[in-house]
């Protein structure tokens, strides 16, 4: 068992965990942080992302041992409690969303595909998000998301 | 006199989903979320062989485990489960929800670990040592018709599930057979064309994986049962059946349910262990799928095989239409599985006026992960045949394929239609679409584009497709299960509306649609309205949602439902009037007698009168609260045609969709935006089928796409922006007039995007190509053009 701490949604905390413990998993089920969701076991479907350092990381890419020391945002703590980041509401207003399974990862890789680049090109947001997979949408209301909240509403 | 405002109509208005703020924020709650005291975790042993006996299997590393509290081999658990039932009234094998003795696809479950984590249960699994004696796998779908390399089931020699079924003209309800229309039609014919063409077989890939939570309490007798599934009714009624209780001490709840596509449709085998594991040790348990698991464990789609003639005159007249259909089921029936196919022999007849039909549908066994419903279910299969051999007279004849369809289209006129294949199609208007569709992609420029393209040496193809789905499924005839749908409305002591609906959503908005449909029946706010699913406890009766039914069938129930509490509180709201019933205005968030706005009485109070009804009027009791059942007369049969254009690259054959046009009529629209939602993930999937995905065994057996690294998934960059239009052609089977769209997506796109494919490989002789597009083919077929 090793020690870890971190700093997740702002607040410290400290646990025992295995070794071989995914990040996920200690997200969700030691945390209970459960709005980051597992839907592939290869790292392709990007629903896990989350900020590890601020920059969208697929925590199931990651032990948690080896974010020992990070500084982690989820879904949950993306905007102060009761208020919705910009991706958010531009998911929200856009029906940027069907079942809602993938959404969390979407937006949590988005936040960075727009600290990276804040005007992107539709060519540029879809291949920003390529590493999350949606089956609901067919991506075209997500990219509207997206470009809304980029400031660039078509 | 008070002001109040005034409530806009909502009902096909573009309204935001109330689903989305709790999602968005990651607040939903899907079934890997519940967390219960005590609850332990399932992991399955699998077969890791397609076909095999069972010779040993030693638990005893897996038990020795700490954490490990039970191991069950598939022997052990046949003691306490009956094998897994069917919904369909086909003959079928015995199906063990864990294999007793033969396994018979890679993947099939042979063990179940009880285990205090996740983690463990998947060690002890993976301790679990299983000795085989390997079998022939049967793999080819027409030499498994020849009982070789094995027969799979004995009962079912050949591996025939089901052996030439035959429908369409000249074939009695009794079974009888005249082949004289069918025949004259292929001798009067001046053109054949056919071909043999694979629908192949593909994974549904919920982003959800499935999952379930079961909880035996042994001091009630009851179970209570969360699972990612689209109809918690049926749900419960075969967990009852198979645990030994009755549907009342059940109760199964679809949580937030991530994704179905059909898949979740089916009652699997992880449901009932996972059940009957709770009952047999009286705690709670949980199994989440593995995405690994999921390739192999959850249900495939399509995997239809089609033999299609068409007999036309040389001005491009249909005369007949010859469909011969194997299936390729996989290694067992499944609650639905048998009666897919028949959809697509049902929907053979396409949007076309054809004298003479004839289908004919062969089942059969493979040792593969069986099939079952995936969005379309057997619609897009029928219109995947279909149009590819339209387009393929269309080139013979060299027609527009937009004007040799509009030639033999069903006219408006001749709605109700009755098809030779057993469908009466409710309304249409097939060339409305078509000319949509022709004018929204300026179909001409797009012609002359493709050839400027071509006289510049690049290969551009243009596609199009029409469709017709049976959708609002459908009368209780159609479904074992039932075809109905309920809803019990109620107005609650202060004047808010809490609505359930038996139609369980995943990701379709019903919370949304189904309350700006009460918000206007009522007269009252948006936000005073709440829609109740996915749980039988709250809700007392449901099917489900899939066939796009949730707003034909199950929105027509909650009006209905409110409909009859509406006419109870206008009686109320007389009695405090002195007015006649229908003498009231209910607007605005008020009640008022007709012509006298002054009149009005905030909605609460008089709800309030009726649950403290002093004086109670005669002849009525106290409350607002009423269901109601929706037994449709018929399904409805939404419609569309769709208009891609395809490049191919030269040296690589890697083709790109540059363009999609969807004209799709679902009746009447509830909600615009939703139904825009619908459609662009339908066109994903159809698109998927056309372009990229394939499920792909080996020879042996093996599942060589069992996972996102090899089954390729549409992501955002395989798609150009979609453009959506829609006619409008209300259906007569229910009061909304909308006729189902959450499959339509799927059905014309696919062909659309083959026959554009074609049209770009014309130059090389190419009059057809299996799915999917991969380049190599495409590479292929442009070395031997050259060659």
């Amino acid at each position: 068992m090793a020690h870890i701490s971190m700093t997740v949604n702002g607040k410290a905390r400290k646990a025992t965990v295995e070794p071989r413990l995914l990040l996920v998993h200690f997200l969700r089920e030691q945390l209970r942080l459960t709005g980051t969701h597992v839907a592939c076991d290869t790292s392709q479907c990007g629903a896990c992302t989350v900020l590890v350092d601020g920059r969208s990381t697929k925590s199931c890419t990651l032990f948690a041992v080896q974010a020992d020391g990070s500084t982690v945002t989820t879904i949950e703590g993306l905007a102060p409690n009761g208020q919705l980041h910009p991706l958010q509401n531009a998911f929200w207003e856009e029906h940027g969303l069907q079942c809602g399974y993938c959404t969390p990862g979407m937006i949590m890789a988005a936040v960075t595909l727009l600290e990276d680049n804040p005007k992107p090109s539709e060519k540029e947001i879809r291949e920003g998000i390529s590493g999350n997979f949606c089956r609901c949408t067919g991506y075209q209301h997500i990219v509207n998301a997206i470009q809304r909240a980029a400031g660039e509403k078509r | 006199m008070p002001t109040t405002p005034v409530l806009p109509k909502l009902v096909g208005q573009r309204v935001k989903r109330r689903e989305d703020p709790r999602l968005i924020q990651g607040r939903g709650t899907y079934v890997d979320d519940i967390a219960l005291v005590g609850m332990l975790h399932l992991a399955f042993k699998r077969s890791d062989l397609a076909h095999a006996r069972i010779r040993s299997i030693d638990t005893s590393a897996a038990e020795a485990l700490d954490g490990v509290e039970a191991v069950f081999t598939g022997a052990q658990i046949a003691e306490f489960l009956a094998p897994m039932p069917i919904a369909t009234p086909f003959p079928s094998p015995e199906h063990r929800a864990v294999a007793a003795d033969t396994v018979r696809y890679s993947g099939e479950p042979v063990a179940v670990v009880v285990a205090r984590d996740r983690y463990v249960a998947r060690d002890a699994a993976d301790a679990i040592v299983v000795s085989y004696d390997p079998l022939p796998a049967v793999v080819d779908l027409e030499q498994a018709m020849t009982g070789k390399p094995a027969v799979i089931h004995p009962d079912f020699p050949d591996n025939l599930a089901i052996a030439l079924v035959p429908s369409g003209t000249g074939v009695s309800a009794s079974g009888s057979v005249d082949d004289s229309a069918i025949d004259a039609a292929f001798a009067n014919a001046e053109i054949v064309v056919s071909q043999r063409m694979m629908n192949q077989r593909l994974a549904p890939s919920a982003m959800e994986p499935r999952g379930v939570v079961a909880h035996y309490e042994p001091g009630k007798g009851t179970m209570t049962i969360w699972s990612s599934t689209q109809n918690p009714h049926i749900l419960r009624t075969f967990i009852a059946a198979l645990t030994g209780l009755g549907q009342d001490q059940v109760r199964a709840i679809a949580p937030e349910v991530g994704g179905g596509f059909g898949a979740k449709i089916n009652i699997y085998g992880e449901e009932y262990v996972t059940a009957a594991i709770s009952k047999r040790l009286g705690i709670p348990l949980k199994w989440i799928e593995d995405r690994s698991e999921a390739f192999v464990a959850t249900i495939h789609g399509r995997d239809i095989l089609g033999y299609v003639d068409v007999a036309a005159r040389r001005d491009g007249t249909v005369l007949g239409l010859k469909l011969r259909l194997i299936a390729d089921i996989g290694a067992y029936n499944m609650l639905l599985t048998a009666a897919i196919p028949t959809l697509t022999m049902m929907m053979a007849n396409a949007t076309y006026n054809i004298p003479a039909v004839r289908v004919t549908l062969t089942e059969v066994f493979t040792n593969k992960t069986p099939t079952d419903a995936y969005r379309g279910a057997g619609r897009p299969e029928a219109t995947y045949f279909v149009e590819r051999a339209m387009d393929m007279l269309a080139r013979e004849l060299n027609m527009d394929p937009a004007e040799l369809r509009r030639k033999n289209f069903i006219k408006p006129s001749q709605f109700p239609f009755a098809t030779q294949t057993g469908a009466i199609y409710d309304s249409g208007d097939y060339e409305k679409a078509l000319d949509l569709a022709l004018k929204n992609a300026q179909w001409d420029r797009l012609k002359a584009e493709r050839d400027a393209a071509r006289s510049e040496g690049r290969l551009v193809g243009l596609g199009l497709a029409m469709y017709v789905e049976v959708c609002g499924i459908g009368p209780s005839a159609s479904l074992p299960t039932g075809g109905w749908e309920h809803s019990q409305v109620t107005i609650e002591r202060d004047g808010r509306i809490s609505a359930t609906t038996g139609a369980s959503p995943h990701g379709q908005g019903n919370e949304t649609t189904f309350a700006q449909m009460l918000a206007d029946q009522f007269g009252v706010p948006f936000e005073h309205v709440t829609i109740l699913h996915g749980d039988t406890g709250v809700v007392k009766q449901g099917i489900g949602t899939f066939g796009s039914r949730s707003q034909a069938v199950g929105g027509t129930a909650l009006l209905m439902a409110g409909a009859k509490v509406k006419s109870k509180m206008a009686k109320f709201a007389a009695a405090l009037f002195e007015a006649h019933e229908d003498d009231l205005v209910f607007e605005n968030g008020t009640i008022s007698v007709k012509g006298s706005p002054a009149s009005a009485k905030p909605f609460a109070s008089v709800a309030a009168y009726a649950y403290v009804p002093v004086p109670l009027p005669e002849g009525l009791e106290p409350g607002l609260s009423d269901e109601a059942f929706f037994e449709p007369t018929n399904n409805t049969y939404p419609f569309g045609c769709h208009i891609s254009m395809l490049e191919i690259d030269r040296d690589t054959g890697e083709p790109t969709l540059l363009k999609l046009v969807a004209i799709d009529d679902a009746g009447n629209l509830i909600n615009p935006l939703i139904v825009e939602g619908q459609i662009h993930g339908g066109l994903a999937q159809g698109i998927g089928q056309a372009m990229i995905e394939e499920v792909v065994y080996g020879n042996d057996g093996q599942l060589l796409t069992g996972s996102f690294m090899d089954y390729a998934l549409p992501r955002a960059i395989d798609f150009p922006r979609f453009e959506l239009g829609a006619s409008v052609t209300p259906t007569p089977v229910n009061p909304l007039g909308a006729k189902g769209v959450g499959e339509a997506g799927t059905l014309g796109s696919t062909p659309c995007i083959v026959n554009a494919a074609v049209d770009a490989l014309s130059g090389f002789g190419v009059k057809h190509i299996d799915m999917m597009l991969r380049p190599e083919k495409l590479w292929r077929i442009l070395q031997g053009g050259r060659s």
